[in-house]
């Protein structure tokens, strides 16, 4: 195992972040196996790319920079915090600063609920070496040997003689100090921790509520022009004409520029269409409004929502390739005394993140420099740099807060816009879409179609489990061709059913994509959880039991699942089974708490509107229960959620809890609310009057959160896996009070009376 | 020439009288801390205070802002001291942050209505205010803790 703590340089930071004779220290995230011994020499420390940095001014002050981006996780805290606790600094002189996108932080992609178990021990290993630094240099100064220093909240102290230094006093010294092997430095045991399992507010609290905290949305930089961008309303239209005259008109409008309308495969492209340059952002929209365009509509103009459903459908309950099986379903069914089928359906779904995409970019002499509210800064690199024609290494981004993101801003055509209108016109250029905008042009969640055939023996126990699904795959917008979902999105609750069921097997059939499809919190999660927690509740109840209990009966034995020779391979989220297994153990675990702590039987027994989920994802544990009111009007009310989570050690346990109170509202949207339709390839939804999301009057009045860790695990994901148990929950409450089982997403759509 | 004023200053305005007061308070004076959300008064992002009066900036043209006294989040008070904005930071209510601005204007002028609003009071007052990370629950509660701080503060 090699360093991944190394010293750098001062010119590797931003201008001005360090003192001259700062400590500064770097850490990168070097994969097990390709680690080996590295030297530092001072070219090779210029050259060096690390991903994750501290430094210590001889003021005592501490930068530590963060790489991930902040939509709301309290990610841009949370991951500093660990490094200050390790490195025994003062949070209170701690100054986080946030990272430009580049290679050398490693990624920056802030999606799959994945920075606090990718970098919880880079973050603690940077900390705890800065840590031996110090205490070595105040031996040395001190001439003492170094088992009688000890670093103590930004101080050395030396016990014996009663002397202290502080880490300020102490930066030039141990900026001498060689670099400590890793193998020699130790890490805090849990006891230790100051700040780790404790937590700390967001560095960024108080911005929030003073209007201070700076989004894409509200960049300013001098001299900028305001663009507004008409783009063809069905995917893969193009422009045949316009008239730009009396958009021009408008006062504070300056001029019209085409931009190229994008080919498949879409990726991250600008979509192109016709920009209007003004003053401010009102000029620009009402130019917007006076253009006349014509435009060629291409072959998505026939995609009406109601055929393409159909569509799925048929093809879900039709035979298809086979991703999952164990032991023989058909055979099985045919010795079943019962035999039950579903189909099961949910729509499109747009993000609608409170802030639209926003971004400012500035071209100048073949170089881009842009501010954008972005989950990839790297991504934008990349993406504007293809835009362009220039290197990736020539476009500097710059991260804002983001305004929530939900994975719509890993997907950077909206700063692809603002830095191609910038070359063409000279000028820095903002873009900041519209909620119009926003929804009509999203990378959508897919929607899917699932059939589901169960067959029971005579005690009501499935004996075989079949299911076929048909969704357009987010392959489709980087290859403009997949039509299958990859191993990626069947992994999310369709491959990996975890019931201990004799015979099993799981399809997937073709879709094509109309639109341009994405990731969006929880991904395929979403529609998988809501039609296998489904089917099973319908199962519960054909077989007259608890649906808890018989759901714990089907899960079965406490065994770590591999799926070996069931399916291709299981790719658990990129992460290998020895370090996060899927623990049956650990999700009846959390099933069982739940079940208590919601008082679940109780409110059986008094015939409240409960309905249960649980579901792995992200390599992350949640168990949920729904208690619904619901009116003789059918108005539907969610006064309590109750959800246990088991996400390993828990490193800032408000902002966790905080997630899961969130997914609680986000997945009741998903349940209750969101759908997203095509006419004529257009998208028929514009704002939050036909496209609606949780209000205070929709949301669970109270989540409880019981955060219930595995001892020794590992920590696994926070941000999405509360959503995906949601839907199914909401759903099987509804028929747990109304005794009618619906099966399709949003349930606003659906008859309740 | 439409004159007003913004956070205790007095302003003037010469330009499109039917352009929302946000745009205003956004691209000209730069008071970013009124959000952009949906332009149709559906949200609540943009919500600043009209003469002492929960407005959504996005549907208030400059015309309608003629002689009237507009406060911001920026000139809600000073240093983020009002005990709407202390409960927020002290059980953390915000995520993203983004609606933030918007949903404490609404709750401040809440306040001043009904000093001990009810669940249900909350709950009509703040509807119109959407979070998308969903921290209703914590709003509700801030809420709450800030009515009984100025309750406090009274007796």
């Amino acid at each position: 195992m090699s360093n991944r703590v190394q010293l750098a340089s001062r010119r590797d930071f931003l201008t001005g972040m360090f003192s001259a004779g700062a400590l500064i220290l770097g850490a990168r995230f070097i994969p097990a196996e390709t680690a080996e011994v590295q030297v530092t020499s001072e070219t090779e420390k210029a050259t060096w790319h690390p991903n994750v940095w501290v430094g210590l001014n001889s003021d005592g002050s501490v930068v530590i920079v963060a790489h991930r981006s902040e939509m709301g996780t309290g990610i841009r805290t949370s991951l500093p915090m660990v490094l200050a606790d390790e490195m025994e600094a003062d949070w209170s002189r701690v100054r986080v600063e946030q990272a430009i996108g580049s290679e050398k932080y490693g990624s920056q992609d802030t999606d799959g609920s994945c920075s606090i178990r990718d970098f919880y021990d880079t973050m603690r290993e940077a900390g705890a070496t800065a840590r031996a630094m110090l205490v070595n240099a105040a031996a040395e100064h001190w001439r003492v040997p170094l088992d009688e220093c000890q670093a103590q909240n930004h101080q050395v102290l030396h016990a014996k003689s009663g002397r202290k230094l502080g880490y300020g006093e102490l930066a030039a010294a141990a900026a001498n100090q060689p670099l400590p092997h890793n193998s020699t430095i130790h890490l805090k045991k849990t006891s230790e921790f100051r700040y780790i399992g404790k937590g700390v507010p967001s560095v960024d609290l108080k911005d929030f509520c003073t209007g201070r905290a700076v989004y894409g949305f509200d960049v300013h930089v001098p001299g900028m022009v305001y663009a507004s961008v008409e783009r063809a309303p069905v995917l893969g239209g193009a422009l045949r004409s316009f008239d730009d005259s009396q958009a021009k008109a408008v006062k504070g409008v300056q001029q019209t520029v085409v931009i190229e309308h994008a080919k498949p495969p879409y990726k991250f492209q600008a979509l192109g269409g016709v920009a209007v340059i003004a003053d401010n952002t009102w000029a620009a929209a009402q130019g917007r409004k006076k253009l006349k365009v014509e435009w060629d509509f291409g072959p998505n103009a026939i995609v009406q929502t109601d055929t393409y459903k159909r569509n799925l459908i048929a093809t879900a309950n039709k035979p298809q390739k086979v991703v999952r099986k164990v032991g023989h379903v058909d055979n099985a069914f045919q010795g079943a005394s019962k035999i039950l089928e579903a189909t099961y359906y949910t729509p499109l779904l747009a993000h609608a993140s409170m802030e639209p995409p926003a971004a400012v970019a500035v071209y100048r002499d073949g170089k881009v420099e842009t501010w954008a509210a972005t989950q990839s800064p790297q991504d934008v690199q990349k993406t504007v740099a293809e835009a362009l024609g220039i290197k990736p290494e020539d476009v500097t981004c710059h991260v804002t807060l983001l305004g929530g993101a939900f994975g719509r801003k890993s997907k950077p055509d909206y700063v692809a816009e603002a830095a191609i209108l910038s070359k063409k016109i000279g000028k820095p250029v903002k873009i900041a879409w519209t909620r119009e905008e926003d929804i009509r042009f999203d990378f959508y969640h897919s929607t899917s179609a699932m059939y589901f055939k169960g067959g029971l023996d005579t005690s009501g126990k499935p004996i075989a489990w079949l299911q076929r699904s048909a969704f357009p795959p987010i392959g489709s917008t980087f290859d403009g061709k997949s039509e299958y979902g990859d191993d990626g999105e069947l992994e999310m609750g369709w491959t990996d059913v975890p019931f201990a069921i004799p015979n099993f097997q799981a399809e997937n059939g073709p879709a094509k994509a109309p639109v341009r499809i994405g990731w969006l919190r929880s991904v395929a999660n979403i529609y998988h959880a809501f039609g296998v927690q489904c089917f099973v509740d319908e199962l519960a109840h054909a077989a007259d039991q608890d649906p808890i209990e018989y759901w714990l009966a089907l899960l079965g034995p406490a065994r770590k699942l591999d799926f070996k020779g069931e399916v291709e391979k299981f790719g658990n989220y990129g992460k290998p089974l020895t370090e996060y297994p899927f623990d049956t153990a650990r999700l009846r675990r959390v099933v069982e708490i739940v079940a208590d702590r919601s008082g679940w039987a109780n409110k059986r027994t008094n015939k409240r509107a409960v309905g249960f989920a649980a579901h792995r994802s992200f390599l992350t544990y949640v168990a949920a229960v729904a208690e619904l009111d619901i009116g003789s009007d059918g108005k539907v009310r969610i006064p309590r959620i109750d959800m246990a989570v088991d996400c390993g050690p828990v490193i800032n346990p408000d902002r966790v809890k905080a997630q899961f109170e969130g997914a609680a509202v986000f997945g009741a949207s998903v349940a209750l609310l969101g759908d997203i339709n095509l006419a004529d390839g257009r998208v028929q939804e514009g704002n939050f009057d036909k496209y609606p999301v949780a209000r205070m009057n929709d949301a669970p009045v109270e989540t409880h959160v019981y955060l219930v860790p595995t001892e020794d695990a590992l920590p696994t994901g926070a941000g999405e896996p509360g959503v995906p148990p949601m839907s199914p929950a909401i759903y099987n409450a509804v028929f747990a009070s109304t005794g009618k089982r619906f099966r399709e997403l949003p349930l606003r759509k659906q008859k309740l009376v | 020439m439409i004159q007003l004023k913004v956070n205790g200053a007095a302003r003037q305005y010469d330009d499109d009288p039917e352009m929302p007061l946000l745009w205003y308070l956004r691209d000209e004076l730069q008071l970013t801390g009124s959000k952009f959300g949906c332009g149709m008064g559906l949200c609540g992002a943009c919500t600043v205070h009209i003469n002492g009066e929960a407005s959504r900036s996005c549907l208030t043209p400059m015309s309608a802002a003629a002689g009237k006294e507009v406060t911001t989040i920026e000139g809600l008070s000073e240093n983020g001291t009002h005990p709407v904005q202390r409960a927020w930071e002290q059980i953390q209510v915000p995520q993203c942050g983004y609606c933030q601005s918007g949903q404490i204007m609404q709750a401040v002028a809440l306040l001043k209505k009904k000093p001990r609003p009810t669940d249900q009071d909350i709950e009509e007052a703040m509807s119109g205010n959407i979070c998308r990370c969903g921290t209703y629950q914590r709003i509700r509660q801030a809420i709450k803790i800030a009515a009984n701080q100025k309750a406090g503060a009274k007796a």
